[in-house]
């Protein structure tokens, strides 16, 4: 008989959470050592345990959670409003050849434009640095899902389409009941790969442009020559990113229950 | 599982549509290319009988497929149901197609209920009819999967059920059984020919098998290798119902050697022509022959 507990026992003492916990005590040790044995170049990095407790410093601090809360906001700002506005506008490239005629061909001359270099034109156009970054963010985003979502589209069977044209359906029951769910993998897809470029851009439009933030706080402890707060800055944007990257998948599992192996 | 189905359930004993294609040709261009994919191609494909069709790869059936449900117009000649020209893809003529068209976003029950569903007929009478149907070819228990959860001979009944709930005046078969095991195949073509004999609806069947075809047909066509046209029908006269034991009488051994010999020569052309779909195909004949030759 195995009670509920001694399950969830045993699956925090699987072989594979002892394989990961290994992994990251090797890592520390390694770390710890290579700070011990002053390796060239990297005399400088400070001991695990002074970012340890800096990081603990920080975690009852609110400054430290202002940041956070800052960093997100902007993320989620920008991140949404390029959803708002490159669902839609993939949809309509992807089904209309004409409106594809129309748009596509500037939009493929802005994409290649990494959005970091667009960082210049954000600060000078918009009146605060705020809506700069939010601006900056958008862009992060916006191309990598409007790209997918043309790809979405274009990857629907065609013998879909027909099926359900046969069947009886009318342009408004093929949009919402074939097309949009069958781009629904895409959207998916271009939501988490463009999650990971926002968060690049984010950081440093922060870092050049930002008041507080998880990238400015990170970027002040280097002007402070705080170098174990840098550290626990790149740590807690590795933390954030990875939070938003779960959000998503966790999103995309709910959105496609037809995607579930069983 | 075999209970009768009331006409009343809307899955009606009687809709049958006959398909007459005149002297269809369809040719494509592209640039300096011209390829004629069907050339004066005529056939009527009868009421309530199950035509199967047969040719090379490359002869120009999918194409016709197209045309007959509407999703291809031809070039020239005319295809009309019932005496009236076909116009556009409808729910009268509905095609099962090779790969499975199932909406993989839908569970089994949403897809066979799409047709109903988007035609706007009452959610009741949708419900009475989907459990009908969905028990008639054994998936009522499944009917909240989704199509990948699915095995392939149950895919191909769901798919086979999201027809036939609207009652279609022609089913269009496109090589439905391509791809499954050859239990489950046989399987299949035993639940498939039952289904038809049961229904009697008009069907046209494309397939590659030689078996498959004689075994279903009541009117076997055998087409030739671009462009496409009619190179002979054969009337298969086995009785009905059948089963698989037909399969070693001699009538279907003496069908079977006529239409290979027809088969043979289209498919040397097409292999002559350095198709490689017919290289395979050619591959396939030369074994059944021995086959055939081991059994007679």
């Amino acid at each position: 008989m195995k009670t509920p507990r001694g399950k969830l026992l045993k699956k925090v003492f699987s072989a594979r959470t002892l394989r990961g916990l290994s992994s990251i005590v090797l890592f520390v040790v390694l770390w710890q050592l290579v700070v011990y044995l002053k390796v060239p170049y990297l005399q400088n990095l400070p001991y695990p345990e002074d970012v340890a407790s800096h990081g603990l410093a920080a975690a009852v601090s609110t400054g430290y959670w202002i940041d956070w809360g800052l960093s997100l906001s902007r993320i989620f700002i920008g991140f949404i409003a390029a959803q708002l506005l490159g669902i839609p506008l993939g949809l309509a490239i992807g089904i209309s050849r004409v409106f594809r005629g129309f748009t596509f061909p500037v939009f493929e001359i802005l994409r290649p434009i990494p959005p970091i270099a667009w960082i210049p034109l954000a600060i000078l156009f918009w009146p605060t640095r705020e809506l700069s970054i939010y601006f900056l963010v958008f862009i992060g985003a916006f191309f990598i899902i409007v790209i997918n979502v043309i790809q979405g589209v274009s990857n629907i069977s065609v013998n879909l389409k027909w099926a359900a044209f046969s069947l009886g359906a009318k342009p408004n029951d093929i949009f919402w009941r074939i097309l949009l769910p069958g781009s629904l993998p895409s959207i998916i897809t271009g939501m988490t790969v463009g999650m990971g470029v926002t968060w690049n851009v984010l950081i440093a439009a922060e870092m050049i442009a930002a008041q507080g933030g998880l990238g400015r706080t990170t970027w002040e402890a280097y002007t402070n020559h705080n170098i174990p707060y840098i550290v626990v800055g790149m740590v807690s944007i590795g933390i954030a990113g990875y939070l938003c990257s779960t959000l998503l998948r966790w999103l995309g599992e709910k959105a496609m229950p037809w995607k579930r192996k069983f | 599982m075999n209970q009768v189905l009331t006409p009343a359930a809307g899955i009606t004993k009687g809709s049958f549509g006959e398909v007459r294609l005149e002297r269809v040709g369809k040719i494509y261009e592209k640039e300096i290319e011209r390829l004629v994919a069907l050339d004066e191609f005529s056939l009527t494909i009868e009421r309530g009988k199950l035509t199967v069709l047969m040719g090379p790869s490359g002869c120009g059936k999918t194409v016709l497929i197209n045309m007959i449900a509407g999703y291809e117009q031809p070039t020239s000649g005319t295809i009309t149901l019932d005496g009236r020209p076909v116009q556009g893809p409808s729910c009268d003529r509905l095609v099962v197609f090779q790969e499975s068209a199932l909406f993989p976003w839908m569970s089994v029950y949403s897809n066979v209920v799409f047709g109903c569903q988007v035609q706007g007929i009452d959610p009741a009478e949708i419900r009475a009819k989907a459990e009908l149907i969905l028990r008639k070819v054994g998936l009522f228990e499944f009917r909240d999967k989704y199509p990948a959860h699915l095995s392939g001979g149950m895919q191909r009944r769901a798919e086979l059920a999201r027809a036939l709930i609207n009652d279609p005046k022609i089913l269009i078969l496109d090589e439905p059984f391509r791809g499954l095991d050859a239990m489950t195949r046989e399987l299949m073509q035993e639940f498939y020919v039952g289904l038809f004999e049961e229904f009697g609806r008009t069907n046209l069947f494309i397939t590659h098998e030689i078996d498959e075809a004689i075994f279903l047909a009541d009117k076997l066509v055998i087409m030739t290798y671009q462009p496409g046209k009619v190179k002979a029908e054969i009337e298969i006269d086995l009785p009905r119902p059948r089963d698989f034991k037909m399969l070693a009488s001699s009538r279907f051994m003496q069908i079977r050697a006529q239409t290979l010999e027809l088969l043979y020569e289209e498919s040397s052309k097409a292999f002559a022509s350095g198709s490689k779909a017919a290289f395979d195909l050619v591959g396939a004949l030369a074994s059944s022959k021995d086959s055939c030759r081991i059994a007679g």
